[in-house]
Parts: C-alpha cells; sequence; structure tokens
C-alpha cells in the first residue's frame, strides 16, 4: 500500500497537507522545513519545485520560488538534498511543480529518481487528462507514484468522477477558481465541498487554495478529509532565520 | 495520425509533436467552451457577415499588396509588401482581435483580458472593445510600457486598463502569465484574447485563421499583379508567429512556395541576448502549448532579448515549431542592428516607415539570395509610429 494511503487510512479526517517550497527560504532549508513540519503535526508535505513562470501561482508563491531559483534550486539539486531523507522524514512527500522543468529534465528519468529517493506522489497542474493519459500516465505508474489531479468549482459532476478515477492517493479540491492564495469568500466554498462529499469518491480529497488558519482549515475539514496550506504558510517562515521556530508557531496556531 | 495539412491541427491541438493544451484544470473549463464551440461560431453566416464587413469598412481591408520598385532594385529581385500597416491601428493584431471580439460575445462574455508586448495587439483589443462597448483589461510587461509608451497611452484613451506586468522579465511572456492568472481568477465572464498563435489548443488554429485573411488576399493581389496566385517566396517575421501564420496559411500546402520566417537575433545568436527560439530552444511547454522554448539545462525559461518588444517571447507558435522541425519552413533571423538599417532602408527607398518588428523580415530578406526571377512576399505587420523613439536614437 501507497504512503499516502496508509496515511489516510491511519488518520482519515483532519489531514493536513502543507506546501513548502523547495530551496525556500535559504537553499538549505529544504529538509529543516520539512522536518519540522513532520515534527509539528503536519500529515502530508507537498513540496514544490520552483518554476520562473508558475502560472497557476499568486504573488506569494511566485515570489519564493523567485527566491528559490535565486538560491540556486534546482531539480537535479533537489534530488540530491533529499537522497536519503527517508531516514528522518516518515510522513508522505508529494512534488508539486510545472511539466516544463520535468520535461526538461525527462519525465521518465523523473519519475525513477523522485520513486528512487522516497517521493510518493505527484502533483503537475499543467499536465491534464488527455496528456496523462495518452502518454504521462503510464510512466508515473511504472514507478509505483501516485498522481493527483485537481478539481475546481467549476468541474463537472461526470469529471470529477474521471478525475477522481485516474487520481491516486487523493483528490484535490481547489476551493475557488483562483490562483494559489486567494482570499474568496470561504461560505460559497462550503456549498462545493459539500456537493463533492455527496459524489462518494474513491479517493480522500483534500481542499487547497484559501486555507491559511484554524478556521479554514477547520471548515474545510468538516466536508472533507482535510486540507492543503500553502501562500500562509510560506508568509510565515518567509524571511524567518529559525524556520523550524517559525513553523512550529504556525502548526500549532492552525491545529490548537 | 497521418497530417495531410500543415494548415490544421489534429483533434488535439497537435501539429506533428507540437501544441496540445498543457493547462490547470482551473482553466479547463473556458478552453473546453472554447475548443467546442469556435468552429461552430466561425463558420456561422451571421458571424461571416459581420466579420468580413468590420475588415472592409472598419479596418480597410483588403490591405494593399505593394510593389516596392525601388527596394526590389536594389535588391535584385521583385518585392511585394502586404501592408497590414495601413490596417486600422496599424498592425495585423486587429484581424484577429475582431474576430475574437466577435466570438467572445457569442459566448456572453462581458470582460474582456489581452496580454501585449509592443502594445499592437492591446491596442487593437482595446480597440474593439470600444467598438463594442466591452471591458477591457491589458497585461503589459512593464519594461515594455516604458519603451512602448505611444500604445500605452492609447490603449488608455480607448479606454482600457492596462495592468503592469511586474514578475520575471517584465516582458510579454510575464503578461502572458498574468493574464492567464487573470482568466484563471475569471472563469465564467471572462474572455482571454491571446494575441499570436501560441497557447493551448484551440488558440493556435484560432488566430491562424483570423489571421488567414492576409495569404487569401495576397494570392488574389497576386494573381492580378502577376498572373500567377504563387509568389517564390512569402517572408514574415516571428514572435509567437501570428502574421507569419496569416502570411503562411494559405501556401502552407503549396510546396513550391519557400515559406521563410525570420525571428529576432537581438544583440547577436551567441551572445546571450537574443529570441531564436528555434535554434536556441528545446521542447518545453510554455503558456499551455508544447513547443520551442528558450530555457536553461534545469527547464527555467531564460529572459528573452530584442530591440523589438513584439519579438521578445521566449517560445514560438507550435505550428512553426512543426515548420521548422519538418522543415516545410525555412527559419532565418535577423539581429537589432540589422533591423534597424533595414527600417531606414525602406523608409528612404519608398516612403514607408515599417514597425521594429516587421523590419526583421525585411532585414532577411539580404539571406536569401533572390534573384530577378523571384517574386517574393513581405508580410509588412505593422507600422513604425510606436517605434519612433527606438528609431530616433538611430539619426545622426
Ligand atoms: C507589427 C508587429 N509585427 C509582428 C509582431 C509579432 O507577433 P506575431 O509573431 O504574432 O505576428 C507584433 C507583435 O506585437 C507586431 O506588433
Amino acid at each position: 500500500m501507497s504512503r499516502i494511503k496508509n496515511a489516510f487510512n491511519k488518520k482519515p479526517q483532519r489531514v493536513l497537507n502543507v506546501y513548502c517550497t523547495a530551496g525556500f527560504p535559504a537553499l538549505d532549508s529544504t529538509l529543516d522545513v520539512m522536518l519540522a513540519l513532520q515534527d509539528n503535526g503536519a500529515d502530508l508535505i507537498e513540496l514544490g519545485m520552483p518554476y520562473s513562470d508558475p502560472l497557476a501561482d499568486g504573488p506569494v508563491i511566485q515570489d519564493s520560488s523567485a527566491i528559490a531559483l535565486a538560491n540556486g534550486m534546482t531539480i537535479e539539486k533537489l534530488f540530491e538534498q533529499l537522497t536519503g531523507f527517508r531516514n528522518k522524514i516518515t510522513i508522505p512527500v508529494i512534488l508539486m511543480g510545472y511539466m516544463n522543468p520535468v520535461l526538461q529534465y525527462g519525465f521518465e528519468a523523473f519519475c525513477a529518481k523522485a520513486a528512487e529517493v522516497g517521493v510518493d506522489g505527484l502533483i503537475l497542474p499543467d499536465l491534464p487528462q488527455y496528456e496523462f493519459e495518452a502518454e504521462y500516465g503510464a510512466i508515473v505508474k511504472k514507478y509505483g507514484l501516485d498522481f493527483i489531479f485537481l478539481v475546481t468549482p467549476e468541474t463537472a459532476e461526470d469529471r470529477i468522477k474521471q478525475l477522481d478515477k485516474l487520481s491516486s492517493g487523493f483528490l484535490y479540491a481547489v476551493s475557488s477558481s483562483s490562483t494559489t492564495g486567494n482570499d474568496k469568500d470561504f461560505n460559497a466554498v462550503e456549498k462545493y465541498l459539500e456537493r463533492l462529499q455527496s459524489l462518494k469518491l474513491t479517493n480522500p480529497v483534500l481542499v487547497g487554495f484559501g486555507i491559511k488558519d484554524k478556521e479554514t482549515f477547520d471548515a474545510a475539514s468538516k466536508y472533507t478529509n482535510g486540507a492543503i496550506i500553502g501562500s500562509a504558510f510560506i508568509k510565515a517562515i518567509g524571511g524567518k532565520e529559525n524556520v523550524q521556530q517559525a513553523t512550529k508557531e504556525f502548526l500549532t496556531s492552525v491545529l490548537k | 495520425m497521418g497530417q495531410e495539412t500543415f494548415q490544421q491541427p489534429n483533434e488535439h491541438g497537435y501539429y506533428g509533436k507540437f501544441g496540445g493544451a498543457f493547462i490547470p484544470e482551473m482553466l479547463h473549463r473556458n478552453v473546453e467552451e472554447l475548443r467546442t464551440k469556435y468552429l461552430e461560431i466561425i463558420n456561422e453566416p451571421s458571424f461571416k457577415e459581420e466579420y468580413a464587413y468590420l475588415l472592409k469598412d472598419y479596418v480597410g481591408r483588403p490591405s494593399p499588396l505593394y510593389l516596392a520598385e525601388r527596394l526590389s532594385e536594389k535588391l535584385g529581385t521583385n518585392i511585394y509588401l502586404k501592408r497590414e500597416d495601413l490596417n486600422h491601428t496599424g498592425a495585423h493584431k486587429i484581424n484577429n482581435a475582431i474576430g475574437q471580439v466577435l466570438l467572445a460575445q457569442r459566448l456572453g462574455k462581458k470582460r474582456i483580458i489581452a496580454e501585449t508586448g509592443a502594445g499592437q495587439h492591446g491596442v487593437a483589443t482595446a480597440t474593439v472593445c470600444a467598438l463594442k462597448g466591452l471591458e477591457c483589461i491589458v497585461y503589459m510587461g512593464e519594461k515594455d510600457i516604458e519603451r512602448q509608451a505611444p500604445n500605452v497611452a492609447r490603449m488608455k484613451m480607448l479606454g482600457a486598463t492596462v495592468v503592469p506586468a511586474t514578475s520575471g522579465s517584465k516582458t510579454l511572456k510575464d503578461a502572458t502569465n498574468e493574464a492567464i492568472r487573470d482568466w484563471i481568477n475569471n472563469p465564467v465572464d471572462t474572455h482571454y484574447v491571446i494575441g499570436s498563435v501560441v497557447g493551448p489548443h484551440p488558440y493556435p488554429d484560432m488566430v491562424a485563421r483570423f489571421q488567414s485573411i492576409i495569404s487569401e488576399e495576397i494570392r488574389k493581389q497576386l494573381k492580378e499583379k502577376t498572373g500567377s496566385e504563387l509568389p517564390t517566396h512569402v517572408v514574415a517575421c516571428v514572435g509567437g508567429g501570428s502574421n507569419a501564420a496569416g502570411a503562411f496559411f494559405h501556401f502552407l500546402d503549396e510546396l513550391s512556395v519557400q515559406l521563410v520566417a525570420v525571428e529576432a537575433a537581438g544583440h547577436g545568436i551567441d551572445s546571450g541576448m537574443s529570441a531564436v527560439a528555434t535554434k536556441l530552444g528545446t521542447v518545453g511547454v510554455l503558456h499551455g502549448s508544447k513547443n520551442l522554448v528558450m530555457q536553461t539545462a534545469d527547464g527555467q525559461v531564460v529572459e528573452p532579448h530584442s530591440i523589438s518588444a513584439g519579438l521578445d517571447y521566449p517560445g514560438i507558435g507550435p505550428l512553426h515549431a512543426h515548420l521548422y522541425e519538418s522543415g516545410r519552413g525555412k527559419f532565418i533571423y535577423a539581429t537589432d542592428d540589422e533591423a534597424v538599417e533595414a527600417a531606414f532602408e525602406l523608409t528612404k527607398l519608398e516612403g514607408i516607415i515599417p514597425a521594429l518588428e516587421s523590419s526583421h523580415a525585411l532585414a532577411g530578406l539580404k539571406q536569401l539570395n533572390l534573384t530577378k526571377k523571384d517574386i517574393v512576399v513581405v508580410c509588412l505587420s505593422g507600422r513604425g509610429d510606436k517605434d519612433m523613439s527606438t528609431y530616433m536614437k538611430y539619426v545622426k
């Protein structure tokens, strides 16, 4: 059984997945941040691979990506940092990024290396259903990686079901039609989450985009298996000398 | 898949191995709506009628095909200029802007967004939005806002909101990112008018169709002037590639016609300051399609350079990537200096001040070993008014 599936079996509710950008705030802080997340109650880690043109991201994650790139982060470097990380980190880790750098690394070589270092799954928002089914999905499967699709409030019901079928690990419910870090009214979101809940999907569902504190985490967890926090966490550790301390304070405030 | 024509992509938007729709789910609804409806809408009689009417009475089409006699004499060949510079708003961009805004209206959209480099596409879109009473927001790189000030003023006067793109290289690529992000955040009432043959399927095909009026007219006009519809060469500059796609379109499957695309080499192809996506790029995904992308070994998109804001783009439309790889198109390049020199030459010989972008196509002529037997059509994609501050730096 995959590490992600296992995690949801052990703890199906109030699952907290935290996004952090590799190489941010400092090139060598990647593992420190991941460890601090594990030690302070995160259940999963979504590790962002910085990209020059992150289309689906708002200003906070764009900035963290730009800083990480300026720090010298690359996919090559990231795999170096992740080599041996399973000695310390036992919670599931998902790599999130965009197709271009992955294609440049070589899609198959990338999947092979990710699996080898102990990564559990991938989120590639600009790899859509058709391309996944036609070419890339088989490679992801070959290396035993989970692949997580996104759905939004605009996604039709039959499409949600298709994307649920193609996904493994969990399904990523984007809370509102927006880039990351956007503050849209959360009440409207609740209706959509109720609708998702009623579909009886095969995968667990985590809600992302706009989850930023205890209140929004609790609200999302009411209807789904949990939530993903990104921009709010990046803001919390940005410019901090002591990322462990900043991570601890942030997670404590969300999980209190 | 067996592609019999270069004109159209397959049903998934592929020209050979380039194209497709690499978009996040947040854009799916909008792009899918377009994909399933664009052909039906643009083939409706009422659409065709309104489009043709506006091209004629509003834009001033057909644009003339002008035999540039003095330039022809100097280069020892026959040069015909397709005068897209004489269109209302001063470039070919209006052909596409009208088409897409009419389409957006029929899709019930109330809000129009666009990206722009040189500002020509932004001006064209703002113009059609003024005509139709639609809200218009144009994203433009901060660097381009500085170097294309006259077009920024025009867009504002036309009632558009010009939003500076301050991320990355602060040019066309980043303006496009910002426009896409806007579309993600406004998934219901907004249409994104992409200005070139780039973006996810169906944009490259849709924009190529709207620009194909250029070669449709060239065939007729050339027949009248020379007795033959087919030139020996068609030459156009390529940023994303829309004026080239339009000028090539009805010649794509006429294999006797050499299609020449001229890219911007900036300070020189090996200078690290250029925008020659075919030769410096590798297969990648940029702005929703697989094309040739200038990038680092780590897959980060590099900041291109060209003196002309409209060619300052690190990718190339999938149709052109395919024309390049298949050998159907001849891809050459011209530097900043060569383009400026060609602009002054045309101005002195013919009394026509070309846009900096179009000047690259003119500069390319010198590399073609043309003879008296050749009939060469150059797409003069735009006029040089917007570039006067750059040109003035070269006046001694
Ligand atoms: C006059 C002119 N020509 C050419 C271009 C380049 O675009 P494309 O390659 O899509 O024709 C531009 C873009 O702004 C332009 O303004």
